[in-house]
């Protein structure tokens, strides 16, 4: 292959479209606003899917250099794009699934205030997300990831006079910052010891020093893996993602669910030649995941919101990919990241059908009974938690199991109280994802006839109704990927050929396979199966045979529930511990104490004391030359004395 | 030729100018339209300068150098360099914005005004060019008296102490300086910087290294108030909240630092080196201190006076690391910091036009009402907080990870910098533009962004995107210069030290 793939028009292309809509959609009818938007989506789309068409017949790993960015002394970086096999599967994701909400958000937003602000934002956060993925180096990556936070803050605070969205778009900002800073120090470190940022130089070098185990990488390991839980919302970085959804449901969909937030996992599969020589980083991260998907899910089980659950379900289930990578799982951590993509996206995007019906409504509380009137958003959401659940075919199962059979395999000493847990936190999942399902669309409808929540402008003064085609559309596309997307990763002992693992393994390195066999195998995805069962049993019986049951149940265990519901305090933690303290200091020991007294009082006194000087000079002068020249005598006395006793040695900063 | 002339020209046109409004009639946007004019004309001119400078090459460059007094030993040298010339550049580019921004503002005393604006322009250009100290000093005095003047005449309520603070701030550091340049002569008998630099590099035996090092403090102390670096701040606020706009822009930063890469790292690399510890905690502590007061800063104009000393303070950082890249993006970060930092103090000031007030508490949900300013504000502040692909990013970078590499832990504490920006940056956003339009929002119609404001910011925004993504463009002038600079610390093994031991 020589004709140059033009990777870098891929980014481009959206942020063209950024800008026109950006600077003149304004004035743009409608229509205009949306061809350009998803003509912006389309090409770059359309293009990868070209690539992936004729990848096998590229010569990989294939780069290209743009331009250069930076050069200072011995820094160098580029704008430089590389295409594998990893980052095809990314790209597929993010145009693909992109692609499909860009279209859901014509039927979603066309009532909105500012649609063509909703689009220059999303053609935005495809710019970033394309150039985090097509990034050949930390640098240019840095800038998507840094980007894609900003479209985030861009779209969470879209609601402009809503002061909750303000907040949210603020606290997912700065709390990834602290993420940043510790992406930051990771390449500090990179340059400090292998001099660039190039992925291929760096890995290179890696590979070439077998003797380098631990130590520094280990450092660089855990930087980025705070980077990472920054982006990916994990502990501790995790309380911004449910905030989150202030921002208009498409958005949840694209940048919280299926793209931004994996991009953490993305960067430590990306990066694994050096997580793979720091078992500590490896078990920090699958430890991470693991207490991470355990905690969300716990979360998920009481709150009322349906996009807080997916929100926390999110949580949870990146939780999973982490765990993935923390066992050196990598493809079946983008495995996972592949089906993610497809189900919560649908699932967010059946949710935003299911509010958009009922006119802004987002509290499970007052819906139910919504499956006969809105019976299309219904089936699909029905594909999604069977997904998500884990039950076969449907693509989480696969996705999940392999997770999970890996932890179980794993030489780490942890591995099997990570594959229990995870195996919990399956039944758990299971649970409030039926739970969802059945407050949603079973029984009958709660709905107070008064309810006009209006937050969003979806007042159609109409009753409930199912959505338009333009919405359902990318919906079905959804439901279908959803229910195969798994079969391109069925393990081999399943009588599947393992795909995905066996694609990704030029990136990745070969798959694990136990000792044990195949037969294993099996049992645990029994296991994992009769787990899913059980927590959907659970939800049935709660939910639907005795809805009595959750009041009863949450009064008996009223700290434990209350606990949960009020999300572990951990805000409250943070805001007492870190953001009161911070601010009290710096407004009244900083600000007033040291600031205005000390050197404010300081110059003060420098200018009164100069004042004074000045007065005592003026007494000095007295005009009298005699009296001059004893003053200038004295003081060259002194100064030589000074000069002599070393006067000045005393004040050296030594 | 008029390489042979270029800088005096660019020096001088404003001073022409500015005899030239103190003889116009105040009549109509007369003197206005004519300051403007000067300004777009010197800034063309600069343009000359990278046009026409030779890439690669050390040196000082577009030298003019003629006998001015003959006892003293003065000459009239003017020359720049790599570092100098952005910035040169630079004062001629915020030029017509400056102007532009106090079209309005500014009502009377309009001749008084723009007469010093234009001698403002010639002493900061001066200073930049001048290659020979004395010839510099008289600029670098020349700086601050039509700002002290004009802050006096124009304080929105307490303008007269805030300029005597300002007085007492600046120039009795300048008269330490003048007492260390006069002392330097003394020894050298030459104001040249050149000559001196090579006379101090191949003499340092014959001159008391205490000596050296008071003369050399000196300088750093006069330098340090002007950027200013922390603790030395104590004017900075005082002065953003009462100067104009135009004056607020100029004030911090570039002179001082400047001034302290040029003089402190190029006469006295080896006192340099032993100040350094010092200094670079000081510019730690100043990101970190500036960026929490900022943080609770309720007024516009002290919250960008603390945001700027964390910003200039990453400067001081990058010059006292001494590497080739942190010199590098000390200078880059310079520019960007002066173009971001006057747009953002140009866009505070535009707001108070239409609302007239400062006070960040009593705004509320702009963004809908003037949909073109908050995108400005918003580009702006993504630059001043450092978003990559805009320009703030790249010095930054350059600085933070060369202090990491020679400092790992000041370097990671500076870094967090990085976090606070970004907080209290955004605080002030969301306090100004989101939410419900506040009482004073809602009860007065205000236009949005007008031409002459549009004029005023765009081409800087624009110019923020350009100066993230092609920041080689820039660097490789830079570059040449810096490197020498750096090898110059780096080889001045501390003469210093070894003499005073062996005095012992």
């Amino acid at each position: 292959m020589t004709s140059s793939l033009h990777l870098w028009l891929i980014p481009l292309v959206p942020f063209a479209g950024f800008l026109v809509n950006g600077l003149l959609g304004r004035r743009f009818p409608k229509a205009l606003v949306t061809t350009v938007a998803l003509i912006a989506t389309l090409i770059p789309f359309v293009q990868v899917a070209n690539i992936a068409l004729h990848f096998s017949s590229l010569t990989l790993p294939y780069t290209e250099q743009v331009a250069t960015w930076i050069t200072a002394g011995n820094f160098h970086a580029d704008f430089a794009f590389a295409l594998d096999q990893l980052t095809l599967i990314m790209l597929l994701v993010v145009t693909g699934v992109g692609f499909l909400i860009h279209i859901y958000s014509v039927g979603y937003m066309a009532e909105e205030e500012g649609y063509w602000r909703f689009f220059a934002y999303l053609n935005l956060f495809m710019f970033f997300m394309l150039t985090l993925v097509l990034a050949e180096n930390f640098l240019l990556m840095f800038v998507g990831w840094e980007g894609v936070g900003l479209a985030s803050y861009l779209l969470i605070g879209f609601y402009l006079t809503k002061d909750s969205a303000a907040n949210a778009g603020k606290k997912a900002f700065v709390v990834n910052r602290i993420g940043d800073f510790g992406f930051l120090l990771a390449m500090f470190l990179l340059i400090a010891h292998f001099g660039t940022l190039s992925f291929s130089e760096v890995f290179n070098q890696v590979a070439q020093h077998p003797e380098w185990q631990g130590g520094f990488l280990t450092a660089i390991a855990l930087f980025l893996i705070l980077g990472a839980t920054g982006k990916s919302a994990q502990i501790p970085l995790y309380v911004w993602l449910p905030d989150a959804m202030e921002g208009p449901t498409p958005v949840s969909a694209l940048i919280h669910a299926a793209t931004m937030v994996t991009a953490g996992v993305y960067m430590v599969v990306r990066t694994h030649v050096i997580f793979d020589r720091s078992p500590f980083a490896l078990s920090t991260i699958a430890v991470i995941g693991t207490a991470t998907a355990l905690f969300a899910a716990t979360i998920g089980l009481v709150q009322t919101d349906i996009k807080r659950v997916l929100a926390y379900s999110t949580v949870s289930q990146l939780g999973y990919m982490f765990l993935a990578c923390g066992v050196a799982a990598y493809s079946s951590g983008i495995f996972h990241l592949l089906t993610h993509a497809f189900f919560k996206a649908l699932l967010f995007l059946s949710a935003g059908s299911v509010i958009h019906a009922l006119s802004g409504e987002q509290d499970m509380r007052v819906m139910g009974g919504l499956r006969k009137k809105i019976p299309i958003t219904f089936w699909t959401m029905t594909m999604a938690v069977f997904a998500i659940s884990g039950f076969p075919p449907f693509a989480g199962f696969f996705s999940k199991d392999e997770i999970l059979y890996q932890a179980f395999i794993s030489p780490n000493g942890l591995g099997k109280i990570l594959w229990f847990i995870g195996l919990f936190t399956a039944g758990l999942t299971s649970f409030y994802m039926f739970r969802l399902w059945y407050l949603t669309f079973f029984g009958e409808s709660r709905a107070q006839a008064t309810t006009a929540h209006d937050d969003h402008g979806h007042g159609h003064g109409h009753g409930v109704h199912e959505s338009s085609w333009v919405m359902l559309t990318p919906l079905v596309i959804l439901a279908i990927l959803s229910g195969i997307g798994g079969w391109v990763g069925v393990p081999e002992a399943m009588g599947g050929h393992a795909e995905i693992a066996h694609f990704l393994s030029p990136v990745t390195g070969a798959a694990h396979e136990a000792a044990e066999g195949r037969s294993m195998e099996l049992l645990l995805a029994a296991v994992s199966v009769t787990v899913a069962v059980i927590g959907w049993f659970i939800a049935h019986l709660m939910y639907f045979a005795k809805p009595a049951l959750p009041a009863q149940l949450a009064s008996k265990v009223r700290g434990l529930y209350s606990l949960l519901l009020n999300k572990y305090w951990v805000d409250e933690l943070y805001g007492a511990v870190v953001v009161a303290p911070l601010l009290l200091i710096s407004r009244y020991v900083l600000k007033g104490l040291f600031d205005t007294g000390v050197i404010t009082g300081g110059g003060m006194a420098i200018g009164y004391s100069a004042q004074g000087l000045g007065a005592l000079v003026q007494r000095v002068q007295s005009g009298n030359i005699r009296s001059y020249a004893g003053w200038l005598a004295l003081g060259a006395a002194a100064l030589l004395l000074l000069t002599y006793v070393g006067f000045g040695t005393h004040l050296l900063f030594r | 030729m008029l390489n042979d002339s270029i800088l005096s020209t660019i020096t001088f046109v404003p001073t022409v100018g500015a005899i030239v409004v103190a003889l116009l009639p105040r009549r109509g946007k007369l003197i206005q339209w004519f300051t403007l004019l000067i300004s777009l004309l010197t800034f063309a001119l600069t343009l000359h300068l990278p046009a026409h400078f030779q890439y690669g090459q050390t040196g000082f460059q577009f030298e003019e150098n003629h006998p001015w007094i003959t006892s003293p030993n003065i000459h009239y040298h003017l020359g720049i360099d790599g570092i100098s010339l952005w910035l040169v550049v630079l004062v001629g580019f915020l030029g017509p914005m400056a102007v532009l921004a106090s079209w309005k503002v500014i009502e009377t005393h309009t001749k008084e005004f723009y007469f010093l604006f234009l001698l403002q322009q010639t002493a900061m250009i001066g200073v930049f060019v001048s290659l020979d100290m004395f010839l510099y000093y008289g600029f670098w005095e020349l700086s601050l008296v039509p700002m002290a003047i004009l802050i006096a005449m124009f304080g929105r309520n307490r303008g007269p102490q805030a300029a005597i603070k300002f007085f007492l701030y600046t120039f009795l550091p300048s008269a330490l300086l003048l007492v260390g340049l006069i002392w330097l002569y003394a020894k050298t008998g030459t104001f040249d910087f050149v000559e001196t630099q090579q006379y101090l590099s191949q003499n340092s035996g014959s001159i008391a290294p205490q000596a050296l090092w008071w003369v050399s403090l000196a300088f750093l102390v006069a330098f340090a108030v002007k950027v200013p670096v922390f603790p030395l701040h104590g004017w900075l606020s005082d002065v953003f909240s009462e100067a104009p706009t135009a004056m607020a822009m100029v004030v911090a930063g570039k002179l001082g630092l400047y001034s302290i890469i040029r003089f402190n790292l190029g006469l006295f690399p080896s006192q340099s080196r032993e100040v350094a510890p010092l200094m670079i905690a000081l510019a730690v502590i100043g990101i970190l201190y500036g960026a929490l007061i900022a943080l609770v800063q309720q007024d516009m104009k002290r919250f960008i006076a603390f945001s700027t000393i964390g910003h200039l303070s990453f400067c001081t950082l990058g010059i006292f690391c001494f590497t080739i890249v942190g010199l590098n993006g000390t200078v880059y970060q310079l520019l960007n910091h002066e173009l971001s930092g006057a747009a953002m103090l140009i866009l505070f000031g535009i707001l108070y036009e239409r609302y007239g007030t400062y006070d960040m508490g009593l705004y509320g949900g702009v963004a809908t009402r003037l949909p073109r300013m908050a995108t400005l504000y918003l580009i702006t502040m993504l630059s001043l907080i450092g978003l990559p692909i805009l320009n703030g990013f790249v010095g930054e970078f350059l600085i933070l990870s060369s202090t990491f590499g020679v400092h790992p832990y000041w370097g990671a504490a500076a870094t967090l910098g990085v976090i606070l920006s970004a907080a209290y940056m955004l605080g002030m956003i969301q306090k100004i533009f989101y939410g419900q339009p506040s009482q004073l929002v809602a009860n007065k119609t205000v236009p949005d962004v007008v031409a002459r404001e549009g004029f005023a910011l765009v081409p800087a925004v624009i110019l923020m995107l350009v100066l993230g993504v092609a920041s080689p463009y820039w660097i490789r002038a830079i570059s040449g210069a810096v490197s020498g600079l750096a090898q110059n610390v780096a080889h001045a093994t501390a003469t210093f030290t070894t003499t005073v031991a062996e005095k012992r």
